[in-house]
């Protein structure tokens, strides 16, 4: 299978003024394949924020590649990284905080498209489109991010990220600030649009919750104190950890 | 136990009905001032238009005449119409004072958002100027700049704005800081906008509450002080009309015919109330606790 995402020997230290520097990231390296759905499990603190804040070029790195569609863009800056983010979308941890609050969700939806040039009337139209996707009514648009609730500003941010139709999406704990029925209904959204897009979507999919994991993913890393312990199918790994961490992770569910 | 007393939705109700009245005479009082400081900034926009006399034209038999019907607040040393001066003086005591906070506050903000958003060595430096004009008192300093560059109207400007804007620049750089890393910022990059554009449609309309309260609040002081640098022989020179010129220049006869000083003086005082109290009352507005 073909890899859209490749991340080779990734790193990040936290230099800190008169403490000992933070490894949040040491030397992790994976491959997204195409039309696959990637689990990155790990505790709070493990540096899943910090990986994917890399992948995206939100934060520099200090060491390692990543490679998108083939295309290196480690050090990618300015229109090439413009040019990046219309294969690649990230759904955030805190829905209500990832809008900008003077401005409707409509406005934040249709943004990548009017950033790319598509006519107003279009991008109005194909936001309402994205909306009826996501499982809103269309007049979700004119809404402001404190006029909706958790779980419907979620579904407008998988809106968002659909929007310019990216190869790879990164979900940093999308669900995580959901309580748990609305948690299931965004997993069930999500995988309509992973049955709906097939092999033209692959997702990372991070999260600190095993079962959500096992019923989502293909594939599953965990993340342990910067560093990739283990690596596997979903079921592999809950019925035979190999990492001391892994077992004690599963421990906590069962 | 009476369960009901501490139920919150019990002591929710009359905590909610103060807040709407506050509410409602903050939009009234907004209002009211509002109107007070247009109908001063249309009055010294056609200020030609209203003055009943020439504010220039000189008549010595009729020199220091008290208040009458004729001449509603006198005549100066000149026997040039006080009423007319004052009219005539809020064009250059408003208008410069306008100008001054709009680009001070401009200003300010430029420097603030850049030093908050690249931070590093331009940032340090920048703030250790800004700190150096905040250690002095500003008007003593600003007399030295006028000083220094040698009186006039367009001098006290310059002297003020150059001393006035790094309280901007504070502001708007920690607003900055407090919002460089939120996650709606980082969406707007991940949609594909170009720094400029997240600074222009996001961070920009997010920070500019708290500076357009402190400019509004602003307007007041910056009139006193641009009227006290007149007064001091250090703004606006005679025989043009501007209140703390005209003030200082009338000082000598404060005795004799105290009507003289009086006019600007009143003038003065009301329009630097109205300016702050339309300040006060926008930082109320803008309260978000006075808000739902
Ligand atoms: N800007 C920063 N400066 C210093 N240390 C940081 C910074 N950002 C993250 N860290 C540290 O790096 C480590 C990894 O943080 P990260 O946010 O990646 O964890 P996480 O796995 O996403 O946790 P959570 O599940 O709570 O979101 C933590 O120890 C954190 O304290
Ligand atoms: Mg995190």
């Amino acid at each position: 299978m073909e890899a859209v995402l490749q991340v080779k020997n990734l790193s990040k230290t936290f230099a800190r003024k008169g403490r000992p520097d933070v490894r949040a990231v040491e030397g992790v390296s994976f491959s997204l394949l195409k039309g696959e759905c990637l689990g990155i499990i790990g505790e709070s603190g493990s540096g899943k924020t910090t990986l994917v804040n890399m992948i995206t070029r939100l934060l520099d790195s200090d060491d390692g590649q990543i490679l998108l569609n083939g295309k290196d863009i480690t050090r990618a800056r300015g229109r090439e990284l413009r040019e990046a983010y219309r294969e690649m979308q990230m759904i955030f941890q805190s829905p209500a905080e990832s809008f900008d609050p003077r401005r409707t969700l409509g406005d934040g939806i249709g943004e990548s498209l009017r950033n790319s040039g598509m006519a107003a009337g279009q991008v109005r139209q194909k936001t309402a489109e994205l909306l009826q996707t996501c499982g809103l009514t269309d007049g979700f648009a004119g809404r402001f991010p404190h006029e909706v609730s958790g779980g419907q500003c979620q579904r407008a941010a998988i809106a968002r990220a659909l929007a310019i139709d990216p190869s790879v999406l990164i979900c940093d704990e999308a669900t995580s600030a959901l309580d748990v029925t609305i948690q299931q209904e965004i997993l069930h959204l999500l995988n309509d649009l992973r049955r709906q897009k097939k092999d033209s979507l692959s997702i990372l999919f991070i999260c600190h919750d095993i079962a959500l994991v096992q019923q989502f993913c293909d594939r599953v890393l965990v993340m342990y104190q910067g560093r990739i312990v283990e690596e596997g199918l979903p079921d592999d790994v809950i019925r035979s950890p190999r990492h001391p961490y892994t077992q004690r992770l599963i421990d906590s569910i069962l | 136990m009476n369960r009901m007393s501490t139920d919150p939705r019990k002591t929710d109700h009359p905590t909610v009905r103060p807040q709407k009245i506050r509410k409602n005479t903050v939009r009234t009082r907004l209002i009211f001032f509002s109107l007070l400081a247009l109908l001063l900034l249309l009055g010294s926009l056609f200020s030609e238009q209203l003055a009943p006399y020439d504010p220039y034209l000189q008549d010595l038999s009729n020199a220091k005449a008290a208040p009458s019907a004729a001449h509603l607040l006198g005549t100066d040393r000149y026997g040039r119409d006080m009423l007319s001066r004052v009219i005539a003086g809020s064009r250059a005591s408003i208008f410069s004072t306008l100008l001054l906070v709009a680009v001070i506050a401009a200003a300010g903000t430029l420097i603030g958002v850049f030093c908050g958003w690249n931070g590093k060595r331009a940032d340090t430096i920048l703030m250790r100027i800004s700190d150096i004009f905040l250690a002095f008192p500003g008007l003593v300093f600003a007399m030295a700049v006028a000083g220094v560059l040698g009186g006039g109207l367009h001098n006290a400007v310059i002297a003020l704005a150059l001393i006035s804007w790094p309280k901007y620049a504070r502001i708007a750089r920690s607003q900055t800081l407090a919002q460089k890393e939120s996650a709606y910022l980082k969406a707007a990059r991940l949609a594909g906008c170009s720094t400029w554009q997240i600074l222009c449609r996001h961070l920009f309309p997010n920070i500019l509450g708290p500076i357009l309260v402190t400019a509004m609040l602003d307007i007041g002081t910056m009139m006193m002080e641009l009227s006290a640098l007149s007064f001091l022989g250090l703004g606006a020179r005679p025989p043009i009309a501007e209140w703390g010129s005209m003030m200082s220049d009338a000082r000598g006869l404060m005795t004799t015919s105290p009507w003289i000083t009086f006019a600007p003086g009143l003038a003065i005082f009301l329009s630097v109330m109205i300016f702050n109290l339309l300040g006060d009352t926008i930082r109320d507005y803008a309260d978000p606790r006075s808000r739902q």
